[in-house]
């Protein structure tokens, strides 16, 4: 059975961060308003969670090439239009959507819900959470693409936020 | 940094942009999604909602301004940084501007693209406007000091 580390909040804080976000957020809980997430939720009851996750996924690898490197095993990734028809990533492009749907049924606890995720990306996966940040831009851009008129600047700001604090959470565990 | 391929299909989509909207609603997006960015913007009048910000004849003028800026810019993507020297030197020496902001605008102008121009804006295109964007904050940043 794996160790888990304790959940109280003091040995959470006992985990030193050589890793730098460049995101203007303080390290405070999150606070959505109840505009902001009625927004979110609005928005999200339209996302189609294969496209929109397996489009942001493709953007990433091709707008942010170096990032190629941790999909490694996924196949042809030789050319955009490989990319964006590649089934892995389509794939791998749902799963991480799906959990930014789990993030928005626990909006006030963003932390705890990512605590298991943010393990794995740090101890097994040892991705940058530089990259977190950068999957949420794309899952911005795609949104935009997809929802001309819905994607106000309310709606941009309040996923914006929702897309930070996600990162946020799941470089919390880093050590 | 750009292929001649990338260079015409930037120019090409970069044509269709109606520069005095695009520019008012890159900066007042920039200002609704980054509060913070408002204290740079304290004499335009009313910035307290988003509403307010957005119809802002000031924040308009001023994105006009920027975006026309961006699409001189354009024209010199072989020398960003000899293009925006004085402007460099401006937004350190007289503005005192974070050059973060830099590439803040930047995003938004790409998330703006990407609301008007749909599937149009394809990966590659955003691949391609996302090293312009980073090349024009780069080039920004230059003259700090």
């Amino acid at each position: 059975m794996r160790n888990k580390r304790p959940r109280s909040e003091a040995a959470a804080r006992t985990c030193f961060w050589p890793i730098r976000l460049t995101s203007k957020l303080p390290d405070t809980m999150v606070h959505f308003t109840t505009e902001e997430k009625a927004a979110i939720a609005s928005l999200w009851a339209k996302v189609n969670v294969e496209v929109v996750g397996g489009e942001s996924l493709a953007r990433l690898l091709i707008v942010y090439p170096w990032t190629q490197r941790l999909f490694d095993s996924f196949g042809n990734l030789y050319s955009e239009s490989a990319i964006m028809g590649n089934p892995k990533v389509k794939a791998h492009g749902r799963k991480v959507l799906n959990s930014f749907g789990n993030a928005i049924k626990h909006m006030d606890d963003l932390k705890g819900t990512f605590e298991d995720l943010s393990e794995l990306h740090c101890d097994k996966l040892h991705v940058d959470p530089e990259n977190f940040r950068l999957l949420g831009n794309m899952i911005l851009i795609v949104l935009a693409t997809h929802f001309s008129k819905e994607f106000t600047p309310q709606m941009q700001a309040a996923w914006q936020k929702l897309t930070n604090a996600v990162a946020n959470a799941l470089a919390h565990k880093y050590h | 940094m750009l292929t001649a391929e990338e260079k015409s299909s930037v120019t090409a989509l970069f044509g269709k942009v109606k520069v005095d909207e695009v520019g008012g609603e890159a900066l007042g997006r920039l200002l609704v999604v980054y509060p913070w960015t408002q204290r740079f913007f304290e004499h335009f009048g009313d910035l307290s909602t988003a509403d307010a910000v957005m119809g802002n004849p000031q924040v308009k003028a001023h994105g006009k301004k920027v975006l026309e800026s961006f699409s001189e810019g354009l024209k010199h993507l072989d020398d960003l940084k000899g293009a925006f020297a004085k402007l460099s030197e401006l937004h350190c020496d007289k503005l005192h501007v974070d050059p973060e902001n830099f590439r803040l605008l930047g995003n938004v102008l790409v998330v703006v693209l990407a609301r008007r121009f749909g599937g149009e804006f394809t990966p590659e295109l955003q691949a391609s406007f996302q090293k312009v964007v980073t090349g024009v904050a780069n080039a920004l940043a230059h003259r700090y000091h």
